[in-house]
């Protein structure tokens, strides 16, 4: 007996704590990853300076990547659970324009980035673009 | 009639706010447009490989693992780790919210190329949708590309003149 197709959607607050795992481990990854690059400087003028392979090598011995890179394989995987239970046209609008905000967030008070006025706005549009084009 | 030091100061002014916009390479360019088609290209690969599949309890998480070997998992986690490249070197000279827009701008494109090559047709909530993007993406893009870290503070400078 093959499991019938298309299963049952969960309810409200199953699909809520999917995407919600999804949102925050993904942010944490994003934010762990830019800090670790950033702390490397331009990936270009290394490459420049001691080829393909010391850039390579300048990433992966940054101890920060690797945990960026952890939670981001959270992340993947928890996409792949939410997608194989819930619907795209449900995950894809909520996960694009969610991250875009909390990772904003997230920049201005873990990466003190200038998020002035115009990333503002910038997020608040393309957080409800994203929604209308992924609906 | 204002006095030749003010307007060399404010001449020094724009001319280190022009140096503070780290305006971007061509080649810089290129790069954000491969970070912006190859994640939307691997998600819509993953979300077709992913829904063709039966369903994959919390209990046999091997499914997850075997699903990663099938050809359209396959292909999309290929275009996905050709974004991840670019993006992490984007990274390197630009800001998170800043490389972040050029990501979602992926969706115009990918929205545009089925227009315009796949001949489908799209709705005036999605059109709004590809307005508000671009909008946005355009907004960041005239804003400098990356927080200035070195820039002298005024107070500092305030309290060795007195």
């Amino acid at each position: 007996m093959t499991v019938p197709f298309p299963q049952a959607q969960p309810g409200a607050w199953t699909a809520a704590a999917m995407i919600a795992a999804v949102v925050l481990s993904s942010t944490t990854g994003e934010v762990l990853t830019a800090a670790a690059m950033k702390s490397l400087g331009d990936l270009d003028d290394i490459r420049a300076h001691s080829g393909l392979k010391g850039a390579v090598r300048a990433v992966l011995t940054c101890p920060l990547f690797f945990a960026g890179v952890f939670f981001l394989a959270v992340a993947f995987f928890a996409l792949l659970f939410a997608l194989n239970h819930l619907n795209l046209s449900l995950v894809a609008p909520a996960l694009a324009s969610l991250t875009l905000v909390t990772n904003a967030i997230a920049a201005k008070i873990f990466l003190k980035e200038n998020v002035d006025r115009r990333r503002w706005a910038a997020a608040v549009f393309v957080c409800v673009g994203v929604y209308l084009l992924a609906h | 009639m204002s006095p030749p030091s003010f307007s060399c100061l404010e001449e020094r002014k724009t001319c280190h706010l022009s140096m503070a916009h780290h305006s971007l390479t061509p080649r810089q360019y290129l790069l954000l447009g491969l970070v912006a088609v190859c994640a939307p290209l691997g998600d819509t690969c993953l979300s077709r490989g992913m829904t063709h599949m039966s369903a994959i309890s919390l209990v046999a998480p091997g499914a997850l693992i075997a699903a990663v070997f099938t050809p359209w998992i396959a292909s999309g986690i290929a275009l996905l780790l050709a974004f991840f490249a670019s993006y992490l070197t984007a990274l390197t000279w630009a800001d998170l919210t800043f490389v972040l827009p050029a990501t979602a701008f992926g969706n115009v494109i990918v929205a545009l190329l089925s227009r315009f090559w796949l001949h489908e047709s799209i709705s005036l909530e999605r059109w709004a949708g590809i307005v508000l993007i671009t909008l946005g993406v355009g907004f960041v893009a005239r804003g400098p590309s990356l927080t200035e870290r070195t820039a002298p503070r005024p107070e500092a400078e305030k309290v060795e003149t007195r």
